[in-house]
């Protein structure tokens, strides 16, 4: 937690060499709903897509940014630019009675120590909006 | 071809949100009071935003949806399991099905990214089994458990166990249309596993501690262990056992008879 940047390369177990297979999936994921919207929004090229993504999704930003240009290449969003909002992860806290911010799932209460948790924000990975023409 | 999910595009689909033109404050860059100072002419630029509002996970969550409905009209309890590689699901999966297959009806759904050797270990045991393999791809999708099931073609009130790709990464965030995630840990693995892969751990309602005939030759601390898990997920429940020696697979036969039992009267 306290190594200097870059000090580890976070490519969790289960990932391909190299290349982070979960984000990489998630980007296919997003230029299905980019294709499948254009017929419905009548948008021919998008050139911004903003992305909510929680502390608590588990996904690697710079991993997402690095597969999204890869997956997009040649497809209707080919050199869009990717505006990721980063949303905090929040939890109930049934000790406190009250929300708390964590930055992690095992987080425990930063007030009263309890690990009784129900997070209840930043788990989403959303599409938000999209900048088209 | 694809009764279940419609795989060719511009199927059909409710979008229940209707608010995408309401918003009017939107962006609309054209009409800043600076224009004149743009160089490029109104009208010929169609640049616009569209308010999308859609989950990255969308589509396969709704094909998951379709997959729990099939398993829900037919009272069958389907349990994804997951795990590190070689934690011995497909071992514990082979020693309950020895144990349960003249009580139940079983069913086996197997996920690798290559071979057939975990459905064919399946099969010696003498249920159906069908393997996926993902390719490149790190976990199965609901999109492809929907087209196994029409193969595979499970009984009524089956228990059909679907192994997932050993990864305690991305099959935490792909749902199958399960009833419960199972999550396999071994004690040969760190106890500190539940923090290092919390979401695993979190979406998990059941977690197996298997290899426990091995702690006699290891440092594992299993109290230790359990206190991560909880943590991570104050609401799982944790059974302990070896698939090897057979030692508290009582416990995990009577929570899988419960649960089949839940679905059936569920749906009943």
């Amino acid at each position: 937690m306290t190594n200097p940047p870059g000090a580890d390369l976070h490519l969790p177990e289960g990932c391909m060499a190299g290349i982070a297979m979960h984000e990489l999936s998630l980007c296919e994921n997003i230029l299905q709903v980019l294709e499948q919207q254009a017929d419905v929004q009548q948008y021919r090229k998008v050139k911004t897509v903003w992305l909510e993504i929680g502390a608590l999704a588990g996904v690697e930003i710079e991993a997402l940014r690095f597969s999204f240009d890869m997956v997009v290449q040649g497809s209707l969003a080919d050199h869009a630019l990717l505006e990721i909002i980063e949303i905090p992860g929040q939890a109930w806290c049934s000790s406190c009675n009250r929300d708390v911010f964590v930055e992690q799932r095992y987080d425990l209460c930063p007030h009263c120590g309890s690990h009784q948790l129900q997070v209840n924000s930043g788990d989403q990975m959303r599409i938000k909006e999209l900048e088209v023409e | 071809m694809c009764g279940v999910c419609g795989c060719g595009e511009g199927h059909s689909h409710s979008h229940d949100h209707d608010h995408e033109h309401s918003d009017d404050h939107h962006h609309h860059d054209h009409e800043h009071e600076h224009e004149a100072a743009h160089t490029h002419a109104p009208g010929l630029s169609q640049t616009r935003m569209v308010q999308i509002e859609q989950d990255i996970l969308a589509k396969n969550n709704r094909y998951a949806a379709e997959n729990r409905r099939y398993f829900g009209e037919r009272g069958i309890l389907a349990l994804n399991l997951v795990s590190s590689p070689g934690s011995g699901k497909t071992t514990l999966l082979t020693e309950t099905i020895v144990l349960l297959k003249n009580e139940l009806d079983i069913m086996v759904i197997e996920g690798d990214q290559q071979t057939a050797r975990d459905a064919e270990r399946i099969r010696a045991t003498g249920v159906p089994a069908l393997q996926i393999n993902t390719g490149k791809g790190c976990h199965l999708d609901a999109h492809r458990v929907g087209h196994a099931l029409e193969t595979l073609q499970p009984l009524n009130h089956s228990l059909l166990f679907i192994e997932n790709v050993g990864n305690l990464v991305c099959p935490a965030s792909f749902d199958l249309g399960e009833a419960h995630k199972v999550v396999i840990l071994s004690v040969t693995e760190g106890e500190d596993k539940p923090l290092k892969y919390p979401d695993m751990f979190h979406a998990a309602d059941l977690m197996i501690l298997n290899k426990t005939d091995l702690l006699p030759y290891l440092d594992f601390d299993v109290e230790q262990c359990l206190q991560y898990a909880k943590q991570v997920n104050p609401r799982i429940k944790i059974l302990s056992l070896s698939a090897k020696t057979g030692e508290g697979m009582d416990s995990w036969l009577r929570w899988l008879k419960a649960e089949l039992e839940v679905q059936r009267i569920e749906y009943a």
